[in-house]
């Protein structure tokens, strides 16, 4: 219990942290958000002092009080779910993430357990022959795969498999982006549901493309090494069935180290959102964000970033969580 | 006189490594594959904006035109040449990328030796410091710095932000290579030799480090890619007809998906990006076998 509470408040601390560094980060940097908000609405014929106050509006904060009363601002701000309000929604920016949070969380989540899941099986086939032509495959595609950015995987998903062969491919409205067949209506019928899953799809294989190698090489190595264990051995010869060795005594053990690797690769699938959900024009954060930066609309920006650290945060705290529960050495450690 | 023969020798290793790292690089098909299309790329970068002309000009009639010897990749969407611009593009992408190597490995060098070698309180703060941007989103973030930036960024400024991003996943890594390394016995003879804590760092340390921090500036030129890239694709800075980001994100603009004809210009940066990547990861592999022997399969 004491284990649990000390990992709570080293995820709030680290949440606090993060939001500081940040602030503070951008604004010793040349020319500031407010400053540039401003000059945007300047340049789209506002004059000046409207301009100026129109972004005092939606600040939660005043940018002449010196560094610390901003911050104090913000922060009072932050806790009270005040995030400002969009310049080109014109909308609570709470309310945009609202709206966009569940979308993300349902891409992500669904593509991360597919991801994980594929890297597991296939990490541990490798595992037992290595070597392979798949063994040398994986061991470049993998690094390949991170390397290369999303939005190329995107595109190249849309047009192979939605143009080409036009397996997503509506005959009026060209591939299948967005986050629906907007010919229906939201409802919780049975059209509706299947129309979003069969919207999801592309944009998830894209996630699974870019993030499935990575979970293979984690697997393999620690497969490999668990192979390695006297307990293997040991369970092997009391003449155990091979099915119940793989699973339960190598399976289980390998799995293991790959949870605390899950916090990156988190952070890594989130900062891939903005990409994913740009080319498809599906309605998440990622998505907002992205179409909030040709409008210099910095307080969806920021408000967005927060939540994604926030989520990344408490993902990698309950990845943490049930890492030491079914490993239960690690509280001792 | 000594000085002279010092140099020579050095001159002589540095040939019979060059000479070795060929030797492995020819035997193993791929990783020289990767080579080749990094040094392409690099040549490129380096000569190809002075032989290749690019011309700005408009030319609607020239529209999305299908590859010819005029147009080896066709035009875009105002008739200019997609060839050129990737060639001029390459330029700046490889620039940032090898400043931003540069950046963030010595950051992440400095702190990271820091950590590992002084410990103590040092390490903790500095290691805490470091876990935090590890938690924190890296590309959101560059895109937060960057939306809050008015002016147009030269290559230096550009690679300084990031390699905000870069550094604490390496400082983390070059920390406890340096604190495993502080275990081995010849650092345990040279602290009884009473050799200074210099020495220990600079003469026994340092050099066991430099094929691992070789490694991770190729990692970081792949990582500066991937972000700079991205920065211009999603539209956070200034519009620059020639980088590869903004060609793909116009070529979407125009329509790309649905329309064949712009899939000349769609697809040549997408293509540049994947061979450049892929390059340098094969390359990396490449230069893993060499660094660590025990990869190394005698043939």
């Amino acid at each position: 219990m004491r284990w649990v509470i000390r990992r709570l408040i080293t995820a709030a601390i680290t949440i606090f942290a993060s939001i500081t560094i940040v602030f503070f980060l951008i604004r010793v940097m040349p020319g500031n958000p407010i400053d540039v908000m401003v000059a945007q609405l300047i340049m789209q014929g506002l004059d000046p002092e409207e301009a100026y106050r129109r972004v005092l509006a939606i600040v939660p904060f005043v940018p002449t009080d010196p560094l610390w009363k901003q911050y104090i601002d913000y922060m009072r701000g932050v806790l009270s779910g005040d995030l400002g309000r969009s310049i080109l929604y014109a909308a609570p920016v709470t309310q945009i993430l609202i709206y966009g949070i569940p979308w993300t969380v349902f891409l992500i989540s669904i593509s991360l357990i597919i991801s994980f899941s594929l890297g597991i099986v296939l990490g541990m086939y490798i595992a037992y022959k290595r070597g392979g032509i798949l063994d040398r495959f994986f061991s470049v595609f993998s690094s390949v795969t991170r390397a290369i950015p999303p939005y190329v995987i995107a595109v190249l998903v849309i047009i192979i498999l939605g143009v080409q062969l036009k397996l997503f491919w509506d005959p009026y409205r060209g591939p299948i982006i967005g986050p629906y067949d907007p010919r229906l209506k939201p409802g919780f019928t049975l059209e509706f549901i299947s129309s979003v899953f069969y919207y999801a799809t592309l944009p998830i294989l894209s996630y699974v493309l870019t993030t499935f190698g990575i979970w293979v090489l984690q697997m393999k190595s620690s497969t490999v090494s668990v192979l390695g264990e006297y307990y293997i051995m040991a369970a092997e010869a009391r003449g155990l069935p091979e099915r119940r060795i793989v699973i339960s005594y190598v399976g289980r053990n390998a799995i293991l180290p790959l949870f605390t690797s899950l916090a990156i690769a988190i952070g890594h699938i989130f900062s891939g959102s903005v990409f994913i959900e740009t080319v498809f024009s599906y309605p998440g954060i990622g998505r907002y964000i992205s179409a909030s930066i040709g409008g210099r609309d910095y307080m969806v920006i920021s408000g967005c970033f927060l939540i994604i650290t926030i989520a990344v945060v408490l993902s990698n705290l309950i990845a943490d969580l049930l890492y030491s529960k079914l490993d239960p050495r690690i509280r001792f450690r | 006189m000594i000085n002279v023969s010092k140099y020579k020798r050095l001159l002589s290793s540095t040939i019979t490594n060059i000479k070795f790292f060929f030797k492995v690089l020819r035997r193993n098909r791929v990783s020289f594959a990767g080579f080749l299309i990094v040094l392409a790329f690099i040549i490129m970068a380096a000569i190809g904006p002075e032989i290749v002309q690019y011309e700005r000009g408009v030319d609607i009639r020239k529209r999305f035109l299908p590859p010819s010897w005029e147009h080896p990749l066709g035009t875009d969407y105002a008739g200019r040449d997609t060839f050129a611009q990737i060639v001029h593009g390459s330029r700046e992408v490889l620039i940032v990328a090898f400043l931003t190597a540069a950046f963030t490995t010595t950051v992440a060098f400095v702190i990271g030796i820091a950590s590992g070698f002084i410990g103590g309180k040092v390490d903790v703060v500095m290691m805490t410091f470091a876990d935090i941007f590890l938690t924190i989103p890296s590309f959101p973030l560059l895109l937060i710095i960057v939306t809050s930036l008015r002016k147009i960024l030269s290559p230096i400024e550009m690679a300084a932000i990031l390699s905000i991003v870069g550094w604490p996943a390496l400082a983390r890594a070059i920390r406890s290579q340096v604190l495993s390394i502080k275990e081995r016995e010849f650092i345990e003879s040279a602290v009884c030799l009473g050799l200074s804590k210099t020495h220990i760092l600079f003469g026994e340390i340092l050099p066991n480090l430099l094929p691992y921090i070789f490694m991770n500036l190729i990692l970081s030129v792949i990582g500066a890619i991937y972000s700079q890239v991205g920065l211009y694709f999603i539209g956070a800075l200034p519009f620059n007809a020639t980088n590869w980001g903004v060609m793909i994100q116009a070529a979407l603009n125009q329509g790309a998906l649905v329309n064949p004809r712009v899939w000349w210009y769609l697809l040549s940066p997408l293509a540049c990006i994947i061979l450049i990547q892929t390059g340098f990861i094969l390359f990396m592999h490449a230069l893993e076998e060499i660094f660590n022997p025990r990869l190394r399969t005698e043939a």
